[in-house]
């Protein structure tokens, strides 16, 4: 499956870039102007180096979404339909990465879908994606 | 007791999308329904919880009409076992009984049920006059209806009058219809009609979850103790699955009123569909909690795991296990059907809320489970639970300790329409009766109840369900046998009423309380009925120790039935509320209440209807339908203090073998409790000191509850506690008290 993967020895976690990542995952993917709403969030540490907070399509989410909102697409990312979406927000809470999203203005969340655009656009090459083996589902 | 840890690797492997199918017979049917009544109308979505309109439906003469939801039904009532008893008040007379056509059964969600972002949120509540007790039962109940009720428009369903014919209730909230069917060759069963309705009403595979089905099954007809099984679509395992509302026999009523099935077709479900003031604090409340599951819940109950059904071991390590018809609290076989059986029987990769956003998943199941009696014999089937009551009462109870049994009681129970929790505490009485020599073979027309025995067990349902024999008897419940088993003289009268156990007609749920006082009161001096909703307090009292004196006992008598029947004006269910609690839980004050939890509810119910409250606030709205209730009952010719004696099996040692089997507890008691010396005397006058000392703590007990609760002494709320709640603006409410004052 696609999984988006960062590396902090070329992430400067925003100090000398814009966090061109967040921003443009915020107006490309979920056409907001807000990069609080993007499904990436790079926080940085005072003492040096950084935080990612990134889905990495571990499918956690799919297993206790009630209304199978949630299923991977042929590329193994897991999507949501939002027309069958319920809002109930379980995919949130148990996310352990906490990188399902929230935007107050919608009912329905969002997370990653491992388009890549983020990737792009970092201007230290610190985002990638890679291929890896699609986890078997957990009991949650 | 040891904490249990879950090993996926040994949950028994078992496909849970395969079951014998009922859909071949499906178009025959539909063809022979005929529609008796169909009538447009506009569906309508809640705006802060409340859509404030209420569907009256007579089945005797068809009548369709809407009614408002007033102001002062919300400010009094709430919502869902609130108004549910203020249209009971308005439809009976002190004189009528369950089976006249006056006697309603009302369905009402309350204002936050159907909120898709908190655990527990999707309950219904169902209220009727009890066949057993001829007083209201009230009973809170998941599945999908009662929120697609509300989403189709309404706040509360009354259904009144008796049909002489069979008939379907169809509400299409989509579309605009309601609309009476004669349902003639509709089958008889729960799991076999809710799954043949829901595809008849379904217009396609993805409007199956918009589709409810409310029924009941054979036994509901010929016995007192029928229940309501209240369906939602399970994705996962591609199937329609129940909730039950259970206790006080509801489905007896239903069957009665020759109503066969209640379908609704809701519109889809979305996160905002109650339209609340404030989705924000909902959303945020929703996720911490949901948070909170998955952090806490494998530490502590693991109810995604094991649902209820993880208080087994527990209760018997305490000895509050029922045994044998509450003799004893504990079994060494208990192993054989305690949770850590029980999850690796449920299926683990399934969704198991009863309604969206339950993160708490309690709804276990049990798949491929091959019927081995009865008339489904050989098909393969998937069971609800066990849930923790299934598991005491038509286990342990009854000293059933094969799974496979009891998961086929369970099965049974369910589509059959009876409660298994009545079921099970009438079937521990039977066989203690049999044990006692008060029935023999012959008096049970051959039915061995020997402890343990299932299969007769089971044979007594199938009766039950075909109306014949001793299972037609033992359908009346424990009250009607107690009174039968006498009047033929079959054994002591004394005897009989210490062991049957049942307080206003209704069984006792399955819970030991001999030791404990706090829930010996949570179970007699209930509105209802001896059921744990109301005052589940024996794990407070018993296993937490968080109630050590007179006071405190007295005091959460008080508190939590109040607190609790605000789950059921609301529409939320009550195990999110202490199944898991927040890890610094114990180092708050109170940590009983768990106060973060009472929080999140006080926030939820502001956030959704808009009206701020605080938790004294909470309180006070329970404390006007809970006085409410009392005075129903007073009226309906219960709810005084006579009615709230408990049978002494629920007070302490019945029977020699009982007292003895605890002797040194007992003895010591005799030291320590009641200042004697026991040496010398003999079991029956150690067993003489108990019950007069226990029946002596009980009425104390009973006299500080009532003067806590504001009540005469005699049980009934005084002129001044009616004020104080504003429930003198109801001047029958004051009439009915005015005659007992
Ligand atoms: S959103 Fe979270 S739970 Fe879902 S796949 Fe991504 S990391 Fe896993
Ligand atoms: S919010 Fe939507 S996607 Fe997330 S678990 Fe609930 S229904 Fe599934
Ligand atoms: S891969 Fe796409 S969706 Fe995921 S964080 Fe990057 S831009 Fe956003
Ligand atoms: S905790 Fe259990 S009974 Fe309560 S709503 Fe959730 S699934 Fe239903």
């Amino acid at each position: 499956m696609r999984q988006l993967v960062i590396d902090f020895q070329k992430c400067d976690a925003g100090r000398n870039c814009d966090h061109e990542c967040e921003m443009e995952c915020a107006i490309k993917v979920f056409k907001v102007d807000d990069p609080a709403q993007a499904a990436l969030q790079i926080k940085a540490y005072e003492e040096g180096g950084g935080h990612a907070i990134l889905c990495d399509q571990c499918g956690d989410c799919v297993v206790v979404c009630p209304t199978e909102a949630l299923k991977r697409n042929k590329l193994g990312v897991v999507m949501i339909d939002k027309k069958i979406c319920v809002g109930c927000y379980m995919c949130i809470g148990f996310c352990e990465k906490e990188a399902f999203m929230r935007n107050s203005d919608w009912i329905t969340p969002h997370k990653c879908t491992s388009c890549g655009i983020c990737v792009k656009v970092c201007p230290h090459g610190a985002l990638s994606m890679v291929e890896v083996p699609e986890p078997a589902p957990r009991i949650l | 007791m040891s904490q249990l840890v879950f090993d996926p690797s040994k949950v028994m492997s078992i496909d849970h999308t395969k079951r014998t199918e009922y859909l071949d017979g499906l178009e025959a049917i539909r063809a022979a329904h005929k529609v008796l009544k169909e009538i447009a109308y506009t569906p309508s979505l809640p705006d802060k919880g409340y859509t404030n309109r209420s569907l009256y439906v007579n089945v005797d003469t068809l009548e369709i009409k809407e009614k408002p939801v007033t102001q002062q039904m919300k400010d009094v009532f709430i919502g869902g076992r609130g108004f549910g008893l203020y249209h009971l008040w308005n439809a009976v007379k002190p004189t009528t009984r369950w089976n006249d056509p006056e006697n309603e059964i009302i369905i009402s969600p309350g204002p936050v049920s159907g909120m898709t972002q908190y655990a527990g949120t999707g309950k219904s509540l169902v209220v009727s006059l009890s066949p057993q007790t001829d007083i209201p039962i009230d009973s809170n109940v998941g599945g999908f209806y009662g929120p697609l009720l509300k989403f189709s428009g309404f706040d509360a369903l009354e259904l009144q009058g008796k049909s002489e014919k069979d008939i379907i209730l169809f509400i299409d909230g989509q579309k605009g219809i309601i609309r009476i069917e004669e349902a003639p060759t509709d089958p008889v069963d729960s799991h076999v009609l809710a799954e043949i309705l829901t595809h008849m009403y379904a217009e396609n595979e993805a409007d199956l979850p918009n589709i409810s089905v409310v029924s009941t099954g054979a036994a509901a007809e010929h016995s007192l103790i029928g229940m309501l099984n209240f369906s939602f679509y399970d994705r996962r395992r591609k199937c329609v699955r129940f909730k039950q509302a259970g206790r006080g026999g509801i489905g007896t009523v239903f069957r009665n009123k020759r109503i066969r099935a209640l379908v609704i077709r809701g519109p889809k479900v979305a996160g905002d569909m109650n339209h609340p003031a404030d989705p924000e604090t909902i959303a945020k409340t929703g996720i911490k909690y949901h948070k909170e599951i998955r952090e806490n819940d494998p530490h502590q109950c693991m109810m995604r795991r094991n649902g209820t059904a993880h208080i087994v071991e527990i209760m018997d390590a305490y000895d509050l296990l029922p045994v044998h018809n509450f003799q004893f609290g504990s079994h060494p076989d208990v192993h054989k059907i305690d949770s850590s059986y029980w999850q690796q029987r449920c299926t683990q990769v399934t969704v198991d809320g009863c309604w969206y956003g339950c993160s708490m998943a309690c709804a276990k199941g049990a798949d491929g489970l091959t019927v081995q009696t009865g008339p489904y014999k050989g098909h393969l089937v998937s069971v609800d639970g066990p849930e923790y009551e299934n598991a005491a009462g038509l286990g342990s109870n009854c000293g059933v300790f094969d799974p496979d049994y009891l998961l086929e009681l369970n099965f049974y129970c369910d589509t059959y329409g009876i409660c298994t929790i009545t079921y099970g505490t009438l079937t521990a009485f039977v066989m203690e009766c049999y044990q006692r020599g008060i029935l023999n073979r012959e008096r049970t027309g051959g039915l061995e109840m020997t402890w343990g025995n299932a299969k007769d067990d089971l044979e007594m349902m199938h009766q039950m369900a075909r109306g014949e024999g001793f299972g037609k008897i033992a359908g009346m419940g424990v009250k009607k046998m107690k009174e039968y088993f006498i009047q033929q003289g079959w054994g002591d009268a004394q005897l009989i009423n210490d062991i049957g156990m049942e307080n206003k007609g209704l069984e006792y749920s399955q819970y030991m309380s001999k030791e404990s006082l706090a829930q010996q009161g949570g179970y007699a001096l209930t509105n209802k009925g001896p059921q744990h909703d109301e005052a589940w307090l024996i794990f407070m009292d018993m296993v937490n120790k968080q109630l050590p004196t007179f006071e405190d006992k007295a005091e959460a008598l008080y508190y939590f039935p109040l607190f609790r029947t605000w789950f059921g004006l609301n529409g939320f269910c009550k195990l999110p509320w202490n199944d898991v609690v927040p890890a610094n839980n114990s180092e708050q004050p109170e940590a009983h209440k768990v106060p973060e939890h009472v929080q999140n509810y006080v926030d939820l119910f502001s956030a959704t209807t808009g009206i701020k409250i605080s938790k004294e606030d909470l309180i006070m709205q329970s404390a006007k339908v809970y006085n409410f209730q009392r005075v129903f009952n007073i009226r309906m010719g219960k709810g005084l203090r006579l009615h709230d004696a408990a049978p002494y099996r629920s007070l302490g040692p019945v029977t020699k073998e009982e007292y003895e089997s605890r002797a040194e507890r007992y003895d010591q008691q005799i030291i320590t409790e009641m200042g004697l010396d026991p040496a010398g005397n003999t079991t029956e006058e150690k067993m003489a000191m108990h019950r007069q000392w226990r029946t002596g703590r009980f009425s104390q007990l009973m006299d500080a509850v009532y003067t806590r609760r504001g009540w005469t002494l005699d049980g009934v709320p005084t002129l001044a506690r009616l004020q104080e709640l504003g429930l003198d603006a109801f001047p029958e409410v004051v009439e009915v008290v005015k005659q007992h004052l």
